[in-house]
């Protein structure tokens, strides 16, 4: 497939900010039960609203993918059959539930809604960040059915697309939110950058074991049962174009196999290798340089990483358009 | 319930583009609006259709043969392409089984053509929408159409009638007998799409002759060849012709 920019970015943009969003929470659910010392509400409050800034900027990119986005609202019609539809009403619907989380602690306005027998007093921004955290995790399983649910393209037909898009999308939030605490709550520095370390090193984990995977698929599809022809040689002498068609542009990437592996080999060392480095040592001595380094090298290769994703696809659809005569 | 459909026979197919060219004058020319080209004269001409002609050559040199092989959506009957809409502008008809999309819902993402393995499916540079056959909806129900030429465009322009339209759900159809008698096939079968427009295969008259067959032994003619001659006053050739 094509490596399409505007999808690639929405997918890395709101996945970082599911990350930052879900790493805050957490935060907020250990101090719940005391395991951390809670935040000042701001820390949770505009942390919040960066994620919905990515989360924004992730829908935006969305949008360049349309031929015709004045029609944009229509694409939640089919929310009963279509993943991506799916993912267009879980996505305002994660981003307006971020907004009232943010906003809920930035005004004060948190009141205890319920008391557990136990004296535990549950605000109304744990159960706005309950209901967020489940329409993360909808999103995340969304956007990754997207692709996953197409049943010729093998590359992504795969339970571990959507485990990636979750994992992923949560190592780059959780460095993010590592750097966030570096700037405005040193002591959390620790706890977070410790789970962006493991959420990175299983990222690592669910991406090299479908590079595997996809390394040894057998492409079901054959120029045979493309044509229906039985003989162990057939070839192309003409696809019907003297020029490049939709068909040619759209499921061809257009680079060599020496860029793709190369392309590989950058996003395993920018989104996994370098930031577990940068990670390690910005736990060792806390300071925001080290770790927005982290976090920049990081998104920068999972924008690789997403290149490749749609790079590595191939579409049964080429064994019809190998040859221009 | 009606499917229909087109049978494309390969062993007729003469690759002569003839229902390319039809098919795009009677798309480009509809109340949908035309089929886009961009640089149709120029050095990187690219166009919009709904209809290709490829060519493919099977064997090694010198048993090869060339097979043209038309290719246009193949109206699945479980079409991947259909659920997968957010908007629900691609739809497959009831009541006749052609797989359409509403241009004036269609918000131009492409995700359909990422779910169809066929490669049916062209965005219209212009009108930024995804573009499909028809089966010539807009010809084959026209009642201001002679009956013979409600059929679809490429269907009335094949030379060689190797393309034939009709209801495949009707096993009296001479589509579905046509399928039925020799051999009629669906592409990439292993999807489970189930196209309804069906390939007929590259076939191979042979007659097989035995020697004996060439000559009839009791054929009269040979009667003047027999040998010793028959006497004057026993039947000639000519009392038997």
């Amino acid at each position: 497939m094509k490596p399409v920019f505007s999808v690639i970015f929405l997918t890395t943009l709101i996945g970082v900010g599911q990350g930052l969003f879900l790493a805050l929470f957490t935060q907020q659910s250990y101090a719940l039960f005391d395991l951390l010392p809670y935040q000042d509400a701001h820390f949770y409050g505009w942390g919040s609203l960066l994620a919905l800034l990515f989360t924004m900027a992730g829908l935006a990119a969305s949008f360049f993918h349309l031929g015709r986005p004045e029609r944009a609202w229509r694409s939640a019609a089919q929310w009963r059959t279509s993943w991506l539809s799916r993912e267009v009403i879980v996505l305002p619907a994660f981003m307006g539930m971020l907004f009232l989380y943010g906003a809920a602690h930035l005004s004060g306005l948190d009141p205890v809604l319920v008391t557990l027998p136990s004296g535990l007093g549950i605000h109304a921004t744990v159960i706005l960040g309950g209901i967020a955290t489940i329409l993360s995790f909808a999103l995340f399983v969304s956007t990754g059915m997207i692709y996953a649910c197409l049943r010729f393209l093998q590359e992504w037909n795969s339970p571990l697309t959507v485990i990636n898009f979750i994992l992923l999308g949560g190592a780059s939030g959780f460095t993010l939110a590592t750097l966030y605490a570096a700037m405005f709550a040193p002591t959390q520095i620790g706890f977070l950058g410790w789970w962006a370390i493991i959420i990175t090193l299983l990222g690592l984990l669910g991406r090299g074991s479908s590079l595997w995977r996809n390394a040894r698929l057998r492409p079901k599809s054959t120029m045979q049962t493309a044509i229906g022809i039985k003989h162990p040689r057939i070839v192309q002498t003409a696809q019907g174009a003297m020029g490049g068609s939709f068909n040619t542009r759209e499921f061809f990437h257009g680079r060599s196999e020496l860029f793709l592996s190369r392309m590989k080999v950058s996003f395993l060392l920018l989104a996994f290798a370098l930031p577990l480095l940068l990670l390690t040592a910005g736990l060792s001595q806390p300071g925001a340089g080290v770790l927005g380094m982290a976090f920049i090298l990081q998104y920068t290769g999972l924008v690789a990483e997403r290149w490749f994703f749609f790079a590595e696809a191939n579409h049964p659809q080429n064994y019809y358009y190998q040859k221009i005569s | 319930m009606t499917q229909l459909a087109l049978v494309i026979d390969l062993n007729v197919c003469v690759g002569c583009h003839a229902c390319v060219t039809s098919c795009k004058e009677w798309n480009t020319s509809g109340s949908a609006g035309p089929l886009y080209d961009e640089n149709p004269y120029g050095a990187d001409p690219t166009g919009t259709f709904f209809n290709r002609v490829q060519t493919f050559e099977v064997g090694q040199y010198p048993y090869t043969e060339t097979v043209h092989f038309p290719k246009s959506c193949l109206h699945c009957e479980d079409p991947p392409c259909v659920p997968v809409c957010p908007t629900g502008a691609s739809y497959k008809r009831k009541q006749d089984g052609i797989v359409l999309v509403d241009y004036d819902k269609c918000i131009g993402c492409k995700y359909c053509s990422w779910a169809c393995p066929y490669g049916a499916r062209e965005i219209d540079e212009k009108q930024k929408v995804m573009k499909k056959c028809t089966l010539c909806v807009d010809r084959i129900y026209d009642l201001s159409l002679a009956e013979i030429d409600r059929k679809p465009s490429c269907v009335k322009a094949c030379p060689t009638s190797a393309r034939l339209f009709g209801d495949i759900h009707d096993p009296e159809s001479a589509v579905s007998k046509a399928i039925r008698e020799n051999g009629g096939y669906a592409l990439m079968p292993e999807w489970g799409t189930h196209p309804s427009n069906h390939y007929l295969p590259r076939r191979k008259t042979n007659l097989k002759i035995h020697e004996d067959e060439l000559e009839r032994v009791d054929n009269p003619l040979k009667v003047d060849g027999q040998l010793p001659k028959p006497g004057k006053n026993e039947p000639t050739l000519d009392d038997f012709s």
